[in-house]
């Protein structure tokens, strides 16, 4: 539990990936990866939403009894996530449309009332803020390798959509393999998100075992992260 | 629940106990209470903060959408504040459509139908029919559908310029039965792999413009049912 921010940090990015280790929030993970922008966008929000709820579940760690302790929660990460709802629909239009019903189901994101429970609740403000930030950066980058990739192979572009986001003068980001390309229909299809989720997970595992190779494990390495 | 049991509850006197235990309820009753009203005010806040320009932005995405199907170099009325809504569910798939009319000094210049409705492949497809008064199409685009990715979803502008081919086709061109895709002996194209979903946009398009055809002077005659915005 005393561990530093940087384990903090690895743990968020890497060693207890969300969507990678926890294999939490699958179904928006699923969903939305369809394209780098989508991933990208929805990610964001939900690292909105968990910095946010962390922060406020950390706040009021002390004061909550433990019987109310969930329906609180839940109270508060519907609150923030209705929130960002209302903004995202403000202030980027666009992207709400295509997003649609996956923002406000990000209430369901298992990761969020997870770390609540798990970390926030028992962290200082601090900590938990860094937290909510790690985890949430972590989902977006698995979810925007997803959606980038899905989006190469299936439909032959990258960045399709940007201008949702990031306004009228990001059309021109929009990447194309050819015009030729006559894109790979699997892959934007729902068993497209199961194989690519799948193929991150063994590259995952690939890499640390690469990584743990030469040395006899260490047993900080193998230790369940959960925390 | 065993916590309040640990209390430190010295001769064991029931109602102490009752006692302690109706507190520690109705405190957890109290605090759920405040974080239920922080949350709806949080809510409510954001809701404020943002419902104008929400409001703004989907009058904006509105007006983008009509504007495509009917430039407004060629009418000078506001369309979204002339507008009426229609009940044909036989024809337009829907029990409330909404018509906006386009005019010029004016003179009727053109109907806009959204939604008209039609079964695709997998389920609804919304669409956004333009009518000249003359009654050829000026334009139809997809609002909404849930069709297959890659081979049904080429009905949208984004993907293919397939929708374009209604432009300008009225119920005379082609002829009734020329109102179908070609591989049911009509000149609309389907696309590979795709037969259910272009032939649902068709028989839609075609029941909007009967629709049209049977109603164009009430169309344009009925009141609006949308006052002029203000401010």
């Amino acid at each position: 539990m005393a561990d530093g921010y940087g384990k903090i940090v690895t743990d968020g990015l890497w060693s207890n990936n969300q969507a990678l280790v926890a294999l939490l929030g699958l179904c928006p993970l699923l969903a939305v990866s369809n394209t780098l922008i989508n991933g990208l966008g929805l990610g964001l929000a939900t690292t909105a939403v968990l910095a946010m709820s962390n922060v406020s579940v950390s706040i009021i760690r002390n004061w909550v009894r433990p019987e109310i302790r969930l329906p609180v929660f839940v109270l508060i990460i519907a609150s923030f996530v209705t929130t960002v709802e209302l903004v995202m629909n403000a202030y980027f239009h666009g992207l709400y449309k295509v997003l649609g019903i996956f923002i406000p189901l990000i209430v369901t994101n298992c990761t969020i009332i997870g770390r609540a429970e798990a970390f926030a609740s028992r962290n200082p403000v601090p900590r938990a803020l860094v937290d909510g930030l790690s985890i949430g950066l972590g989902f977006t980058l698995v979810l925007m390798v997803l959606g980038g990739s899905r989006e190469l192979i299936g439909q032959g572009t990258l960045f399709d959509g940007a201008h949702l986001m990031f306004g009228e003068a990001a059309r021109g980001w929009r990447l194309t393999l050819g015009e030729s390309y006559p894109g790979i229909l699997l892959a934007i299809l729902p068993p497209g998100a199961f194989m690519g989720l799948g193929t991150l997970i063994a590259l995952k595992n690939i890499i640390d075992k690469r990584l743990r190779g030469p040395r006899p494990a260490v047993a900080g390495d193998v230790e369940p992260a959960t925390a | 629940m065993a916590e309040q049991v640990q209390e430190p509850v010295m001769p064991a006197s029931a109602t102490r106990v009752k006692r302690t235990h109706l507190v520690a309820v109705m405190m957890s009753g109290l605090l759920l209470g405040v974080f239920g009203v922080l949350g709806a005010a949080l809510v409510g806040l954001s809701h404020d903060g943002t419902a104008a320009r929400i409001a703004a932005n989907e009058r904006e995405a509105l007006l983008h959408q009509l504007r495509v199907l009917v430039p407004a170099e060629q009418i000078d009325n506001d369309m979204l504040a002339d507008a009426i809504e229609v009940t044909a569910p036989a024809l337009l798939g829907t029990t409330s459509t909404r018509v906006y009319r386009a005019r010029n000094a004016g003179e009727p210049v053109a109907a806009v139908l959204s939604p008209v409705v039609t079964q695709g492949y997998n389920g609804a497809i919304a669409l956004i029919v333009a009518i000249r008064n003359d009654g050829s199409l000026a334009g139809v685009r997809v609002l909404t559908q849930r069709e297959t990715p890659g081979l049904g979803d080429k009905i949208e502008i984004e993907r293919s310029d397939w929708v374009r081919g209604f432009d300008g086709r009225s119920l005379g061109n082609p002829a009734d039965s020329g109102w179908k895709v070609k591989r049911d002996g009509g000149v609309f194209d389907q696309f590979t792999g795709a037969t259910i979903t272009p032939r649902a946009v068709v028989r839609g398009v075609k029941n909007a413009l009967d629709y049209f055809n049977e109603n164009r002077t009430q169309l344009f005659a009925a009141p609006s049912i949308v006052e002029a915005p203000h401010g």
